[in-house]
């Protein structure tokens, strides 16, 4: 039944496809948001965050138009089944954009069909009695299932029209401008600030942020993860905590305020900001938590200026302990893993096991590394040069030469972005590759990780939640000539640029953290302990 | 003299076939496919019998081989050559066969009954004469030339058994067996095709590009993604350079990670390959196994100062063990590929398996 539906709509589709009806529906739903906005903004003062989900979902269901929303198939997401593919866009794919956008096709593609599906699905519910679309999670149960299920953040549930409704108010609220960011933009060390206290960054787009409300260093911050300037599960996170130190020092408590509680509101529209630049990871999510439980830990009659020191000491010692100590202890399990006359095969760029090869190269481990490195992004030159610059004898391959260069090698070494509650790894995407080929061949493969990374998701393939990278970057001209070059034109073509994924735990034999040498199915048994610690 | 203008022309044909192939190997000339290697080595084998001087079957085969282990030696990576060779070599046995008198059947069997009884009457050196046995062979070499242009057809035509409508199909790099195997299919099926592009070459976006213009709904991913992807497909379609001996295959490189995530999700993997394709080598041969190309489309010349420090690698085969191969497509129908060392058998003489 859905099929023969998913038919009538894509016929409707087909007659009117065009991208300027989906510029009418943006600015309709704008001018509706605003109308909600002031109205909610009567509201939002006397009730508190968990009232609000109540009242707001059963009004926008309500409101919720009937335009035939446009959608081409979606290209992003390859299975024609009637469920949509609930793909977790990166900034640039936020469909409620105050900006032109200037994404690509494919998404907003993906985005329509998404919305669409999910709509479709809705007004199937609503004829047979008012049931939210399945698709999505059940919103009013977790207030009662808050210890047992992990809702995911709001942002993450692109196909759920209700969700990111409620996800432009709550940016609206915190008043921070949805950003599409997806021109290049040369940025020197800090944002050059226009006269009049705005921000102009790009030729083209013109970002007005009110410098008010967010902390200039969180913007820098901010453009910096959506450039690919900083980049690295590592380096975005104490990237962050710097960022937020720097907010710290700068914070005065208004009057009447108290800190505690006042510092951890600020914190929060800066929080959605980054997020709508880039997603957080796992490690920027734990830290962001740890920060918020220590702000709200400070004693009601301390001082300022003491609070301000024993938070800057608190973010200091996590990182200390956290990312460096945790790094020298991993280094220290791992070499000796590491015997003479090893091949050792790295994949792309992973800071901590380069951290690791060096260190063992300077304890007179005589050994060679095999660099596998894949498209678009080549992460495994940055690596490759680190290792030679240290003098490390190394090879470098892509990605498709592995079954070749694979009976060579003696250990696998991968980094983590991540390691997820069921036992699944999740890195940079290729990963899985890697870690399938070297089962098939039965090279050992052992994952570095810090603790501070195990967050308490759950996932089991790479396509229900995922970040895309811009689709161009797999363009490539070879001998002049550059096939994709007009993709976008095409109606049938589509590129698909995932940026992480995740591998079973069977193919992992071992996972170094700084609390040891682990299985991979250990993971929730150390969340645990890491619970009960704190 | 004509017999002499025959022979330089001759020669000079062979001359200018073997700097050809020599020259496509390394990649500088345009690339052709194999069905026009395959061709055109059975048209030039079809001029040497007719323009070369030969009294006998035997010499006609020694003329032929010798010719063909200079072909072969020109690019020793393109088999097709050598399997086309090959065939022509049992087609002439066959054909003296025939002219003698005597079933070919009997003879090729090497029972050991027959290697009890008959002793040594098949040190049959292919001595006598017969005045018909250049208009059969080359006739024969028609037949096989007939059938070279329709394996291509042969093998869209089961496109249909093959692929149902809302299935979502991954291939790799390019062939042009498979591009003509999914055109045929989504004349009546709707379906959804994800190209992995196959660094460095990234002749995946060619093969990306060709189907769109049918309407095919055509989705480009990097290498990397391959094992990410594969949860969604249904069924993975591949083309291959050669067929190897065991039923094993030597094809573009990135295609054993293909064939082992398909092999963890079950999902089926499909080769297009025409029979011309079969060749009776095994996959042993490590120095002859490989071949490389100039390691500059890995780390480019740009990346200078870290250049001569590091060995970069670009292989452009890969081996695919047949445990990981659900079916063979060829022109003559499906099989598995454990019923590839028969096929074989049919196709070549033992004999001739070493050229």
């Amino acid at each position: 039944m859905a099929d023969s539906v998913g038919r009538q709509v894509d016929s409707i589709n087909h007659a009117t496809g065009k991208i300027n009806r989906l510029k009418l529906f943006k600015r309709k739903e704008l001018t509706k948001e605003e109308k909600q906005r002031l109205r909610k903004e009567k509201k939002q003062h006397k009730k508190n965050k968990k009232d609000d989900r109540g009242p707001p979902e059963k009004e926008k269901e309500k409101e919720k138009a009937s335009v035939p929303a446009p959608s081409k198939p979606a290209t992003q997401s390859p299975a024609h089944k009637a469920a949509p593919v609930p793909v977790n866009a990166s900034a640039s794919e936020s469909p409620v954009a105050a900006e032109k956008p200037a994404k690509s096709k494919a998404e907003l593609r993906a985005e329509r069909r998404a919305r669409q599906d999910s709509e479709r699905a809705s007004k199937q519910g609503k004829k047979e009695g008012g049931q939210q679309s399945t698709s999505s999670k059940p919103k009013a149960t977790p207030n009662e299932l808050q210890p047992v299920v992990k809702r995911l953040p709001d942002h993450v549930q692109v196909d759920d029209p209700v969700a990111l409704k409620k996800l432009a108010k709550k940016l609206e609220r915190q008043q921070v401008r949805q950003i599409n960011i997806v021109m290049l933009c040369l940025l020197s060390d800090c944002c050059p600030l226009t006269d009049d206290g705005f921000i102009q960054v790009f030729s083209e787009i013109t970002l007005h942020i009110p410098v008010t409300v967010i902390h200039p260093s969180i913007v820098r911050l901010g453009l910096q993860y959506s450039q690919g300037i900083i980049a690295g599960s590592n380096a975005r996170s104490v990237a962050l905590l710097h960022a937020f130190k720097q907010v710290i020092q700068d914070y005065s408590t208004p009057p009447n305020e108290e800190l505690s509680r006042d510092l951890v509101n600020k914190l929060s529209p800066y929080i959605s900001f980054l997020s709508q630049c880039r997603p957080l990871s796992a490690s920027m999510g734990n830290a962001i938590k740890y920060i918020k439980k220590e702000i709200s830990n400070i004693p009601s009659q301390c001082k300022e200026e003491e609070a301000k020191r024993i938070l800057q000491e608190c973010i200091d010692s996590y990182i200390n302990e956290k990312i460096i100590l945790a790094s020298e202890a991993i280094s220290k399990y791992a070499i000796e893993k590491i015997s003479d006359g090893d091949v050792i095969l790295v994949y792309g760029c992973s800071s901590l096991v380069n951290h690791i090869l060096c260190e063992a190269f300077e304890k007179q481990r005589k050994f060679r590394v095999i660099v596998v490195d894949s498209r678009p992004r080549l992460e495994g030159r940055e690596a490759l040069r680190r290792l030679v610059k240290k003098g490390i004898r190394c090879t470098y391959v892509l990605i498709s030469a592995l079954s070749y260069i694979l009976p060579e090698v003696s250990k696998v070494f991968l980094g983590a972005h991540a390691l997820l509650a069921n036992g699944y790894v999740m890195s940079r995407v290729g990963t899985s590759q890697i870690a399938l080929v070297a089962k098939a061949y039965n090279v050992p493969v052992l994952v570095c990780c810090e603790t501070y990374k195990f967050c308490e998701r759950v996932q089991t393939d790479s396509f229900v939640s995922n970040e895309l990278d811009d689709p161009d970057d797999l363009i490539v001209t070879r001998n002049g000539k550059t096939h994709l070059e007009n993709w976008q034109t095409v109606k049938s073509l589509g590129l698909l640029n995932l940026v992480y994924d995740v591998t079973p735990p069977d193919f992992v034999d071992l996972v170094i953290t700084d609390l040891g040498m682990i299985p991979c199915t250990s993971v929730p048994v150390v969340l645990r302990v890491k619970n009960v610690d704190q | 003299m004509p017999g002499a203008d025959k022979e330089t022309d001759l020669s000079e044909r062979i001359e200018s076939f073997l700097s050809e192939l020599k020259r496509c190997g390394s990649g500088a000339g345009s690339l052709r496919g194999s069905a026009e290697t395959a061709r055109e080595t059975t048209a030039l084998l079809r001029r040497i019998t007719a323009q070369a001087r030969w009294g006998n079957a035997g010499e006609l085969m020694e003329i032929i081989r010798k010719e063909g282990r200079r072909m072969t030696a020109a690019q020793p990576s393109e088999t097709t050559v050598g399997n086309m060779i090959r065939r022509v070599l049992k087609i002439i046995r066959e054909e003296y066969a025939r002219s003698r008198g005597s079933s070919e059947e009997t003879d090729q069997q090497e029972s050991l009954h027959k290697l009890l009884t008959s002793g040594g009457s098949s040190e049959d050196n292919f001595r006598q004469h017969f005045t018909h046995l250049k208009a059969n062979v080359i006739e024969a070499i028609n037949e096989l030339l007939t059938e070279l242009e329709g394996t291509t057809d042969n093998i869209s035509m089961q496109a249909l058994e093959h692929i149902h409508s809302n299935e979502v199909i991954m291939t790799i790099g390019r062939s042009r067996t498979v591009e003509a195997f999914l055109k045929d299919a989504a004349r009546k099926r709707k379906f959804h095709v994800i190209v992995a592009e196959c660094a460095p070459f990234c002749q995946g976006h060619e093969m990306a590009t060709s189907l769109c213009k049918e309407d095919i709904e055509t989705t480009v991913i990097p290498d990397a993604a391959i094992f990410a992807v594969m949860s969604r497909v249904n069924k993975v379609i591949i083309g291959t350079q050669t067929v190897l001996a065991n039923g094993g295959l030597r094809a573009v490189n990135g295609t054993h990670t293909l064939a082992l995530a398909a092999k963890h999700h079950s999902t089926p993997l499909i080769v297009c390959a025409p029979m011309f394709k079969l060749s009776p080598q095994f996959p042993n041969e490590e120095d002859t196994f490989h071949k490389f190309v100039s390691p500059h489309e890995v780390l480019p010349f740009t990346e200078g100062e870290i250049l001569s420090k590091v060995n970069a690698h670009c292989p452009v085969f890969d081996y695919v063990p047949p445990e990981l191969i659900t079916l063979f497509i060829s022109n003559i129908g499906g099989n598995a590929p454990s019923y590839i060392y028969r096929l074989m058998s049919e196709l070549y003489h033992p004999e001739d398996h070493e050229l």
